[in-house]
């Protein structure tokens, strides 16, 4: 096998990114309040604490309706710009497409204060419309992204083909594009729902007096005796996640199998 | 010619309206009009706010430089903004030289075929809930975390060491572990975009293994390390979590002091004059690497 020495370290690195993750269910099902080794016996009553939380279920549902809401807004918008960059020129391109994509350079924080002055400067309620608003914003880059890829591998003969036997500019979209791109739109749908569901920073500065799940995490931070519970929430999270990204890896494979490209790697 | 100048503008219109331009500019505008009112206006009001001065419950329109003054000078800040400074550059610096030889690895030692999969494996870690990631790191470097315990179990330490939580070491690590795969795609890409025949041709032309990888590979490699490096600078100087949750008083950094600036202290004009000026230090660095690339690209002369 060549680089013997490389394979080691890779899997050293591995084990490092890994180690942490795979804490997590050794100490949800830890019959111990203390998280340290050695472990002491075997329990599911973390997660059933977990599930009787009502304010963690409040959190919970307000982090799905936002993360629904901010990927369905994102791609839609990551659809039109998307479309836009890649089959159209027009003067200022790199400009407004910079302005778009600025919030993958800027730091979270700076997105979070600068729309809550705002915010409160027109008199708007905080709520779980305002953390929406911020998430579309984050989102839409990671949207574009993805969408960009999808659209840059459509044969342009395609469209032009649909056009010459009579279609309109709309028709051609909707039966021709649309279909093509359906599995990117489908990947960029999961990750900013991904991302909505895991922004702690800007979702702290504007959801006012609301909690969302990484806020509800975050508050636990101060009490020891909630550590296990995190632990098992931690647990599901995680096999959430690795479900919905698997699923968003294949779709996107697919789509790439499907429009004849080759697949160049991962998401970003 | 006068008279024709109307029915001239008219086609002009539409010749305009069926234009690639004017299509693209509908394609753009939704899009281009949220990030204008939710980004562009609220980077331009505390802009603004910066220049301004606080008055007791309201912002005085006073133009002032006060708030830079205090920000730039005040002993308390500046410690803190030199300590994002230096972490940010530290992380990155960490992360970046751990994730070479993986992307590496990925690129020249692994089949065409399995690549995605590896790059799929490394990129789990990262998509998982960063709080809870957090949350683990509190707990593995606790004073009676997984580290201590499981050394003191071994008889490798008879205390608990303390060191590793509640200062920057703790920011440092946790922030390396969070960016790691963030670091690896960038250069695993430019690895990838190199041409393979290019590596021949140096060993065939007498180059060691360690001088072809010094004088072809790595070189062509750099704008991918310069991309990796501005992907985990960015937001390691701005995160507000990991420093909060396991920085403790002595690793405070800049998102925090905006955060108490803006929600606790309510003092707007200057936590904007330190947001800015972390904007700023932000841009210049980026900038700086940015110039590092383009001399990269032209090639040594």
């Amino acid at each position: 096998m060549k680089g013997g020495g490389f394979r080691i370290y890779v899997l050293a690195y591995l084990v490092f990114l890994y180690a942490p993750i795979l804490l997590l269910p050794l100490f949800a099902f830890n019959d111990g309040t203390v998280i340290a080794f050695p472990l002491s016996g075997f329990t599911t009553k973390w997660f059933a604490a977990a599930a009787e939380q009502p304010s963690l279920w409040l959190a919970v549902k307000n982090s799905l309706i936002i993360a629904a809401a901010s990927a369905a807004i994102s791609t839609a918008l990551g659809i039109f710009a998307a479309r836009a960059s890649t089959r159209y020129e027009f003067p200022l391109k790199g400009g407004v497409m910079g302005l778009i994509m600025l919030p993958l350079v800027l730091p979270e924080i700076i997105v979070a204060v600068s729309l809550l002055v705002v915010l409160l400067g027109l008199g708007v309620n905080l709520s779980i419309l305002t953390v929406i608003l911020g998430h579309v914003l984050i989102c839409t880059p990671f949207a574009i992204a993805i969408l960009t890829s999808a659209f840059q591998s459509l044969d342009r003969s395609l469209e032009e083909a649909a056009y010459d036997l009579g279609e309109t500019g709309l028709s051609t979209f909707r039966l021709i594009i649309l279909p093509l791109v359906m599995p990117g739109i489908i990947s960029s749908l999961l990750i900013s729902f991904t991302i909505s569901l895991d922004e702690f920073i800007i979702a702290f500065f504007l959801a006012g007096t609301q909690t969302t799940l990484p806020i509800y995490i975050f508050s636990q931070f101060r009490f020891p005796q909630s550590v296990p519970i995190i632990m098992a929430l931690g647990t599901v999270l995680v096999a959430c996640s690795i479900v919905l990204l698997t699923i968003a890896e294949y779709l996107r494979r697919r789509g790439l199998a499907r429009s004849g490209a080759k697949d160049t790697g991962g998401f970003l | 010619m006068h008279s024709g100048g109307e029915m001239e503008q008219e086609t002009r219109w539409g010749r305009f309206r069926r234009s690639e331009a004017a299509q693209g500019y509908l394609m753009v505008g939704t899009p281009a009009l949220y990030a204008i009112l939710l980004l562009g206006a609220p980077l331009a009001t505390i802009i603004l706010y910066s220049f301004l001065t606080d008055g007791y419950l309201e912002i005085i329109r006073d133009f002032t430089f006060a708030n830079y003054r205090e920000a730039w000078t005040n002993e308390l800040y500046r410690s803190v903004m030199l300590r994002s400074l230096w972490v940010a550059a530290a992380v990155t610096a960490v992360t970046v030289l751990l994730a070479f030889p993986v992307a590496y690895f990925v690129s020249f030692h692994v089949a065409p075929d399995r690549k995605s999969l590896w790059l799929f494996l490394i990129t789990i870690p990262f998509w998982t809930s960063y709080l809870i990631r957090v949350f683990l790191w509190k707990v593995i470097l606790g004073f009676n975390g997984v580290v201590n315990s499981g050394l003191m179990g071994l008889g490798i330490i008879d205390e608990p060491l303390t060191f590793i939580l509640y200062n920057v070491n703790a920011v440092v690590i946790t922030l390396a572990h969070a960016y790691a795969p963030f670091a690896i795609l960038p250069i695993f890409v430019a690895l990838e975009k190199i041409d393979r025949s290019l590596l021949e041709a140096g060993q065939d032309l007498g180059e060691s293994k360690v001088m072809t990888f010094w004088r072809v590979t790595l070189p062509l490699a750099m704008p991918g390390v310069i991309a990796s490096v501005l992907i985990v600078f960015i937001p390691t100087i701005g995160d507000y979590v990991t420093p909060a949750l396991v920085g403790g008083p002595e690793g405070r950094m800049v998102a925090n002091l905006i955060q108490l600036q803006y929600l606790k202290l309510d003092n707007y004009p200057l936590g904007s004059a330190i947001a800015v000026s972390a904007m700023s230090i932000v841009t210049v660095v980026s900038l700086i690497f940015l110039f590092l690339n383009r001399r990269f690209l032209r090639g040594p002369k």
